[in-house]
């Protein structure tokens, strides 16, 4: 017998499907995802970018990590529950370990983000478990060059030339869509702005991207605009730093006739 | 350690008197070590192969070793195959306990089907084989319980050659030339003469018959060893290991030897 309080019945056990053939635990859990706030994802023939926005919980209150490093050539976004992806990150980092240690080799991209989506899907299937509640945008370099895929905790990763997932993310990915095809051969800092530009579709009416709620993460060559970065591994921009990509933004309301870019009819 | 209190506090066997009624004529015969009879370790290898010589070339690495599984002194098997192809980059050479050696192909050939399956060209080379076999054995020599063997291993991946050294103890090394045991002192002098500096030059042919008169060189010097055997290859093609070859050998010179053997004077 369903809970009282629940609206929903074949939801309280994650293995039942309901009689339409779904997995509501599983559905919840997308859920979950779309509540964290929005991350943005965009690779180039070079380089491989995340982007996200950082909440906090008041004015005294600090940012909350967004984007974590799981070895020199990968780095992850995530969406959603803060501790289901520490779990998962230090399972991430240990299995890069474990590589560099058995066959001292930097683990394939699309293995590391395999063996999460694997761990992931049997939390869909085993009775007594749920899934986890966070999605991850994870970006990576091997010796087939850059990638970004997207985990989603229906055990389910693809690969992508650009993606979005958490809060309002339905907004960064229409600007993704539209811009796409020109990423491929894109400078690092034509990549930070679109990524920028597509975040930035995810805030609220009132809000801005500000150095202190953007955290922007790279994988390839430096820019320019970033110091002592001898190789292309995964690193973290917050703060000052990035406050010289967020000035290379186009401001929304800028007279049409300018840019391409900004001639986004609203 | 003796956990019966019977046998505390006697003389040892030597000094003891059987004859005597007293104290016990008999102590109880418990074995030594009532814990240990569960657990058998690798104390010595058993069926063993003898050295495996290795070289770099001009298009890749060579590597050759004989077909001979010995016995203790006993020449037991005569065609077995000691070089092994691991995956389409890799070859391993193998010296030491035989059986090991065959434990190791299999965990090897079970990583290469993973490899296989996973179908993502992130295949493993030389270099990774390598490493994933020292871990292997100095993780078992530091359960006390090695892998008895000294392993070359060589390839050719993504242009680049690799050849480097491993053993029971899970040490390590790389250079253009090496061999493992006898042929650590017989023919390692040798191949260094031929190859040192000529990494860059060394044609497969001139590779192959330096490493065919070392092999005749041990086959004369070293008594473990046979004169079959054979010579595998790892250039742009991939890896090939040949049919066995034998060894042409001239014994004249025997006939003048004198101060042991058969003669009596």
């Amino acid at each position: 017998m369903a809970s009282t309080h629940s609206t929903n019945t074949y939801d309280s056990d994650n293995t039942v499907f309901s009689p339409q053939g779904r997995l509501h635990q599983v559905e919840y859990a997308l859920e979950a995802v779309k509540q964290g706030s929005a991350a943005v994802g965009l690779r180039s023939k070079t380089h491989a970018i995340l982007l996200a926005l950082k909440r906090s919980t008041g004015e005294l209150a600090s940012y909350q990590q967004k984007m974590y490093r799981i070895d020199d050539h990968v780095g992850i976004a995530i969406a959603g529950l803060t501790s289901d992806a520490r779990v998962l990150s230090n399972f991430m980092r240990q299995q890069a370990m474990s590589s560099r240690m058995v066959f001292n080799r930097p683990i394939p991209v699309n293995r590391l983000v395999s063996s999460i989506a694997d761990k992931a899907q049997v939390n869909t299937q085993e009775y007594g478990r749920r899934p986890y509640g966070v999605g991850f945008l994870v970006i990576g370099q091997d010796n087939t060059g850059p990638h970004l895929y997207e985990f989603s905790p229906s055990g389910n990763s693809y690969e992508y030339y650009a993606m979005s997932i958490g809060a309002r993310s339905q907004s960064a990915k229409t600007y993704l869509e539209k811009h796409f095809e020109s990423f491929m051969d894109s400078t690092l800092e034509e990549l930070i702005q679109h990524g920028l530009h597509a975040l930035r579709e995810t805030l609220q009416q009132d809000k801005d991207l500000t150095i202190n709620n953007t955290s922007i993460g790279i994988i390839g060559p430096a820019s320019a605009h970033e110091e002592d970065v001898s190789d292309g591994s995964f690193r973290i921009l917050e703060g000052e730093p990035i406050d010289v990509f967020l000035k290379t933004m186009i401001p929304k309301d800028a007279p049409a006739g300018g840019d391409d870019d900004v001639q986004m009819a609203e | 350690m003796d956990h019966f209190p019977t046998s505390w506090g006697r003389p040892r066997n030597e000094a003891y008197d059987a004859f005597n009624t007293y104290p016990l004529h008999q102590r109880p015969n418990h074995s030594k070590d009532v814990f240990a009879d569960g657990v058998q370790r690798t104390q010595q290898p058993i069926v063993t192969g003898t050295s495996v010589l290795a070289l770099t070339y001009k298009d890749g690495i060579m590597m050759a070793a004989d077909n001979l599984a010995s016995y203790g002194s006993l020449a037991r098997f005569k065609s077995i195959q000691r070089l092994h192809a691991v995956g389409n980059s890799t070859v391993l050479g193998a010296s030491g306990d035989m059986s090991d050696y065959q434990y190791i192909q299999t965990l090897l050939d079970e990583l290469v089907i993973d490899e296989f399956t996973a179908n993502d060209k992130h295949d493993l080379g030389p270099a990774e084989i390598h490493e994933y076999l020292s871990r292997v054995l100095y993780s078992r020599r530091s359960k006390m319980n090695p892998l008895w063997n000294s392993l070359l291993v060589g390839g050719k991946k993504n242009g680049k050659r690799f050849l480097a050294y491993v053993d029971l103890l899970g040490t390590t090394y790389s250079a253009s030339t090496i061999a493992t045991g006898y042929g650590a002192h017989i023919a390692i002098p040798l191949l260094r003469k031929a190859i040192e500096g000529r990494e860059n030059t060394l044609t497969e042919a001139e590779a192959r018959s330096i490493l065919t008169e070392a092999m005749r060189v041990l086959f004369y010097r070293d008594a473990r060893s046979l004169d079959k055997f054979q010579i595998a290859t790892v250039n742009d093609e991939g890896v090939s290991i040949s049919e066995t070859i034998t060894l042409e050998t001239a014994w004249g010179f025997a006939e003048g030897i004198r101060g042991y053997g058969a003669q009596t004077q």
